[in-house]
């Protein structure tokens, strides 16, 4: 039986808000960025079949960070709009736009209704038009946030030292061998140096406007990439990343426990890592209290209306402690009436 | 939940009302009031597949439309034609092609040559009602497989069964004397350009012989829409090289109406 805490909306909202920036700051990123016959979408990832970047319809695509049977969910339901309203109406009446507000939408709610657990993930929604001015790229966040991007535009992990890379070298109307040799420089590089990302570990796909087809998503395969970046050094791939298997830890192997991250799955013994009324981390966690009731070095609690009856238990933060001293089972509180907790049963 | 990778299941979960097979049609035959489609032919080659259809819709004794649209491409390597009761048979060609793309993009692959025929199969199925008041549509679905390296023609009825023909099809009011035009001018050893001319002379032999079907409109410029698939992909024939073949075909028919003759033996 759990004790109900008040929780103020404000503290719940960042909470929530924090542990979904933690869990898409976990993946790789993605860059979006303009290039004078469309859109192209640069990711690494090493998985050829779980997609990052794909087709929503004719001139719209979708690229997302974060946990993948999330994101996944986002782009099927997208798929479906985009297909339906298109057979409503028609096809030209499927736009970025509109597809954007529901994504808005759908994210916002799933952010603050209090029954799930937000969505670990940020999304592009992109439109290619028919002149580079017609071309409109939406960032969505994890709280429904929706923000109009102009020339390019970073998600996921690295995304500070990648925008920054790409403030730097971006140039307008580039064509598409310059604006991809851009973005995968821009994705290898961090704050401790630079580094060539193997082709094989590239997902690149673009909107291209100048494809006669109405379809203008197209994906650009490995030898396309090869041979457009041609000889770039030698080649480094990144470290393995949480998300590689789509976001599941594989049985057996051995994940461990990473005390700074609380978005951890892997439970182990060691408590979280806030402050809970800073937010700050801590660097030496406060011991959980782990003696007989009474003993315990945090104060406790005193219930007036029990005078004499046994404290309930300060919270404690959910942890097994097997090394510590066996102590006496903390009594349940009981927040109804005074029963007598020292002889509970005849 | 994840859900179906079919478009038409979605739609029948979330708005059957856009699905063409689910509207309620009073008791009664319907067959007299909507215009209707005729003549579809399709031919395959060495490397490809061609399908044609002729231009004309009709209402009764009346001419409903003498440049109707009957071959659509239903994704990148195939085309689906239509004969019967045009305005379902149009929407239900809307829904087969977002059919497949729906499919390719939530799978990310596309459907086998079979699926596709079997998914067009399951949506005349569920038109069968709407057929017995006499609001029959009847496809007939051709494209380039691209696992068995050929093109491949499938036909099919009102129940919905479906039946793969061997080099050459035709569905539709003029498709006995397309037929048996094509079952003379066949070859096996076709190009491409070969087959289009066969597929239009095969056209001009239903127009003549068919009242529903419209042969070349020499004063208005209307030919046949034909489209070509090979393991490149699908296109339609520009408007201006049909004119082109079909000129040449009515030069020569100048001369023997009846077109070319088959030898004896």
């Amino acid at each position: 039986m759990s004790t109900p805490f008040y929780v103020s909306p404000e503290q719940m909202m960042k909470d929530r808000a924090d542990f979904a920036r933690k869990g898409i700051a976990r993946g790789r990123s993605v860059v979006v960025i303009q290039y004078a016959d469309g859109i192209l979408f640069v990711s690494e990832n090493p998985s050829q079949a779980l997609h990052k970047v794909s087709e929503i319809y004719d001139r719209i695509a979708f690229a997302a960070v974060g946990r993948y049977n999330e994101f996944e969910n986002l782009r099927i339901a997208g798929v479906r709009l985009a297909d339906m309203r298109g057979y409503a109406y028609d096809r030209r009446d499927v736009t970025g736009r509109g597809l954007a507000n529901a994504y808005a939408q759908t994210l916002g709610s799933i952010f603050s209704s209090g029954g799930e657990k937000p969505y670990e993930v940020e999304i592009f929604v992109a439109e290619v038009g028919d002149t580079p001015a017609g071309d409109q790229i939406y960032r969505l966040t994890y709280d429904g946030q929706i923000a109009d991007q102009q020339g390019f535009a970073v998600m996921g992990g690295n995304a500070e030292s990648t925008a920054s890379h790409l403030e730097e070298h971006y140039t307008e109307d580039a064509t598409l061998e310059d604006a991809l040799h851009v973005a995968v420089a821009a994705l290898g590089h961090t704050d401790a140096g630079d580094r060539v990302i193997p082709v094989a570990d590239l997902e690149v796909a673009a909107l291209d406007r100048t494809r006669t087809k109405p379809r203008k998503f197209v994906r650009l395969r490995a030898e396309r990439l090869a041979s457009i970046l041609g000889d770039r050094g030698p080649e480094e791939a990144g470290a393995p990343q949480p998300e590689d298997n789509g976001g599941a830890t594989p049985p057996g192997s051995g994940a461990t426990d990473d005390p700074s991250d609380p978005t951890d799955q892997v439970s182990g013994g060691v408590p979280p890592l806030e402050d809970p009324t800073t937010g700050e981390p801590l660097e030496h966690p406060v011991a959980p209290p782990s003696g007989p009731a009474g003993t315990s070095p945090v104060p406790q609690p005193t219930d007036p209306a029990q005078p004499g009856e046994a404290p309930p238990p300060a919270p404690q933060p959910f942890v097994p402690d097997p090394t510590g001293p066996p102590g006496p089972a903390a009594p349940p509180p009981e927040p109804t009436g005074p029963a007598d907790l020292t002889d509970p049963l005849p | 939940m994840p859900g179906s990778a079919s478009f038409s299941e979605f739609l029948a979960g979330q708005a059957p009302d856009l699905l063409p097979s689910r509207r309620a049609v009073p008791a009664g035959h319907a067959g007299d009031l909507a215009p209707h489609a005729t003549t579809i032919v399709a031919a395959t080659f060495p490397g490809g597949v061609v399908m044609a259809g002729d231009r004309r819709a009709t209402m009764g004794n009346i001419i409903a439309q003498r440049d109707i649209e009957k071959v659509f491409p239903a994704d990148e390597y195939s085309v689906v034609g239509i004969a019967g009761t045009a305005g379902l048979a149009v929407e239900m060609v809307r829904l087969f092609q977002t059919e497949l793309e729906h499919y390719e993009k939530i799978e990310g692959t596309t459907l086998s040559m079979d699926g596709k025929a079997n998914r067009l199969a399951a949506l005349i199925r569920a038109n069968l009602g709407l057929a017995m008041q006499g609001l029959a549509v009847v496809p007939l679905f051709a494209g380039f497989d691209l696992a068995a390296d050929q093109g491949r023609i499938f036909s099919y009825d009102v129940t919905g069964g479906r039946y793969e023909e061997q080099a050459f099809h035709s569905v539709g009011s003029g498709s006995l004397f397309a037929r048996g035009s094509l079952k003379k001018l066949y070859r096996e050893d076709f190009s491409a350009d070969d087959c289009v001319m066969a597929v239009i002379q095969a056209l001009y032999d239903a127009a003549d012989d068919d009242s529903a079907t419209g042969g070349p409109d020499l004063t208005r410029r209307i030919f046949p829409v034909v489209h070509v698939v090979t393991a490149e992909g699908g296109h339609r024939v520009p408007e201006a090289e049909v004119a082109e073949i079909a000129d040449r075909m009515l030069a020569s028919r100048m001369q023997r109406p009846d077109g070319p003759a088959a030898a004896l033996i």
